[in-house]
């Protein structure tokens, strides 16, 4: 057992073109419910390059996944998608279900929160992690064994031989996230999609996660688009970031503008309520009030009602617009006094 | 606690709680020590299935123990029976991570409160109870007509607030809080620590917090202790703790959170853990930690550890325990390579 104590890959060193692999372009969701039409996502654009991650970060019920699985086309019955999304050089709105199922299913991996909704618990972890390959890239059996061996191992599984017949339950959480990702892999991906994917694990292992998808990202040139609500992890990953906030994006932009300069009084405030060392025995900074619910969201700003600042009235009637504030940072605010 | 010996409240002493199933026996609770002093916010910190949880139902005697005391304001509970408990449960009252777990979601949030107060014989009348749950939905900021609405037309922060103001109903000394956090929103953890805390002054309450967010922890506590697989590994003030951690595991678990500053996430050394937590049913022999342990020596296989001190009010479980800065000091980031130098040899 050896230690390893590692950097993280910079973001700088790793391949990096300026091909788009996916597109999102005003991206609106609206979900029918007994109680009205749920706007869950309105107004929605970016987009991810080769080799680059970005991270759609937001609370609960902001829209962070729903943008992501309308925008692979996986959003439920209920809902009402309109807006593009290009996937490399498809127009995937435009394409009818089975050919945008089989774009997705060579080009996009999925990795969720829990491994076990991508797993099949009954089946051998082998099996299932090259389940997808045998199809799109018409691997035999064999071929698919050996391979399924090959990525345990480019995963990090110890004894990755011996494990491939070994079914989920029997590997720990961290371990079962590992097989989720080597399955997403299994088709070489050029769009990795991961949504919470260390929500449910421990730190230590979510360490690890981090270290191995930045690793093969590294490796294998892929686009990462990482959905969480942890603005710790989105600095230690991200290229770009995007806040979400009632169903819109309030901020965008390279992780370090964002960072350094937040524009947006809820990215100002959510950095801010988080506990500060330097500051023990102070009260922290909290938000009040809870976020919006998409059945009822404001006119103007949706984060209006909890807005500490409020310094510009017209921000509660009327939308602000995505307005640039820096090199490639938008800002979705009236406001801007005070900032940076 | 200007008293140099603390008064303490309740008291774990050589505790273990076992678990018998097919796999075999899992040690949740591995002889475990540990007082909680009256007036302080004391968290417990681990990962999952690092017994911390365990170790709070046990103080209250939600789960039974196998060997070892339980010892609440002075009293040995260890054996008393169900009833007998009821008494003590009044002083010590507990907040669950999930509130929407803990409610019963067919009653209204005025009957959940109140619960404890007719269980307790708080309240006796119908007015003095529904009183006494207005004072208590005002003690934790929601509107007295709260208390005629059901769980789920709540949000998660209010629910929470709910659950807190139910563990006050018996007006306890002693709150185990279990991940009183960890569902909710970014936006309203900080709302109910700063509520947790505010109660703590105004109420004279002492905590016992269990959480796995070590940034919480280190906000609220005025001691910690870290648990890996049903043992304390290093307890101490928070300042020793993050700043010194002398205990490999906790240096290698604060290593890990993540700091939302891409700056310094760039720039750190994460102390990577290999391999997972190893089963609690057959733990490692000598130190359960020294598996993962980027220093190990082969020394570390023949002895347990026990806790011993290593600085003024600190305590780790190590025989070869780190001595350095952590954060900040360009010391640090050497420290590290010579151990893992020393590991390599080993």
């Amino acid at each position: 057992m050896s230690e390893r104590t590692e950097r993280m890959p910079s973001q700088r060193q790793r391949p990096r073109t300026d091909s788009t692999v996916l597109s999102v372009d005003d991206l609106t969701v609206t979900i029918g419910t007994r109680r009205g039409p749920a706007r869950a996502v309105a107004g929605v654009s970016w987009q991810v390059r080769q080799g680059e991650t970005f991270a759609l970060v937001g609370e609960s019920g902001s829209g962070k996944s729903m943008t992501l699985l309308a925008a692979t086309g996986l959003a439920p019955r209920a809902a009402t998608v309109t807006g593009r999304v290009r996937l490399l050089d498809h127009e995937l709105t435009a394409l009818p279900d089975d050919r945008r199922r089989r774009l997705r299913g060579r080009h996009v991996g999925f990795v969720f929160q829990d491994p076990m909704t991508s797993l099949n618990p009954v089946l051998p972890v082998g099996r299932q992690v090259t389940e997808a390959a045998e199809e799109h890239l018409g691997l035999t059996r064999r071929a698919a064994r050996d391979r399924a061996v090959e990525l345990l191992e480019l995963v990090g599984i110890p004894s990755a031989a011996r494990r491939v017949d070994a079914y989920p339950h029997q590997f720990s959480g961290g371990m079962r996230q590992r097989v989720a990702i080597a399955m997403a892999l299994a088709c070489e991906p050029d769009l990795l999609i991961a949504d919470e994917p260390t929500t449910a694990l421990d730190v230590t292992t979510q360490a690890q996660i981090i270290e191995l998808v930045a690793d093969l990202q590294a490796r294998l040139g892929t686009a990462v688009v990482w959905v969480t609500h942890d603005l710790g992890v989105v600095a230690g990953i991200a290229d770009t970031v995007a806040v979400m906030y009632g169903g819109r994006i309030v901020e965008q932009g390279p992780v370090d503008g964002v960072f350094d300069t937040p524009t947006h009084q809820y990215t100002r405030a959510l950095l801010a309520a988080r506990p500060d060392p330097s500051r023990r025995g102070e009260d922290l900074v909290a938000i009040p009030g809870a976020p919006p619910s998409p059945l009822d969201l404001p006119p103007g700003c949706a984060f209006w009602p909890r807005c500490p600042v409020r310094a510009d009235p017209r921000c509660e009637h009327e939308l602000p617009p995505l307005t640039p504030v820096g090199d490639g940072h938008t800002v979705r605010t009236f406001y801007r006094g005070e900032a940076g | 606690m200007s008293d140099d010996t603390p008064d303490v409240i309740a008291e774990l002493d050589d505790l273990a709680v076992h678990f018998p199933t097919p796999a075999g026996t899992v040690r949740a609770v591995d002889g475990v020590t540990l007082a909680v002093h009256r007036g302080e916010t004391l968290g417990l910190v681990g990962e999952s299935g690092s017994g911390k949880s365990t170790a709070g139902l046990a103080l209250l005697r939600l789960v039974d123990p196998s060997a070892g005391r339980v010892r609440v304001a002075g009293a040995d509970v260890t054996r008393w029976s169900r009833r007998r408990l009821r008494a003590t449960r009044r002083h010590v009252a507990m907040v669950f991570q999930d509130p929407q777990a803990s409610l019963d979601p067919r009653r209204t949030v005025g009957d959940s409160i109140a619960e404890p107060l007719v269980v307790h014989r708080l309240a006796t009348s119908r007015t003095a109870r529904r009183e006494r749950v207005a004072e208590l939905l005002d003690l934790v900021g929601l509107r007295a007509d709260t208390a005629g609405r059901h769980p789920h037309e709540l949000s998660g922060g209010q629910r929470q607030r709910v659950g807190v103001a139910r563990a006050l109903a018996g007006e306890p000394d002693l709150i185990v809080l279990d991940e009183p956090i960890a569902s909710l929103d970014l936006s309203v953890q900080a709302q109910i620590m700063n509520l947790l805390r505010r109660l703590q002054r105004d109420l004279g309450l002492t905590y016992l917090f269990i959480a796995h967010d070590l940034a919480a922890v280190e906000h609220m506590s005025d001691r910690i202790a870290v648990m890996y697989l049903g043992r304390i590994v290093e307890t101490g003030p928070p300042e020793r703790i993050y700043r010194r951690p002398a205990h490999p595991y906790t240096a290698a678990l604060l290593s890990a959170v993540p700091v939302a500053d891409p700056r310094v996430e760039r720039q750190r050394r994460r102390i990577v853990l290999t391999g997972d937590i190893p089963s609690p049913v057959d733990p490692p022999s000598g130190c359960r930690f020294r598996t993962r342990c980027p220093q190990a020596r082969p020394a570390c296989a023949e002895t347990d550890p026990a806790l011993a001190e290593v600085g003024p009010g600190h305590e780790a479980a190590c025989l070869f325990p780190l001595d350095g800065e952590r954060d900040g000091s360009p010391g640090e980031e050497g420290g590290a390579t010579d151990r893992a130098d020393i590991a390599g040899t080993a």
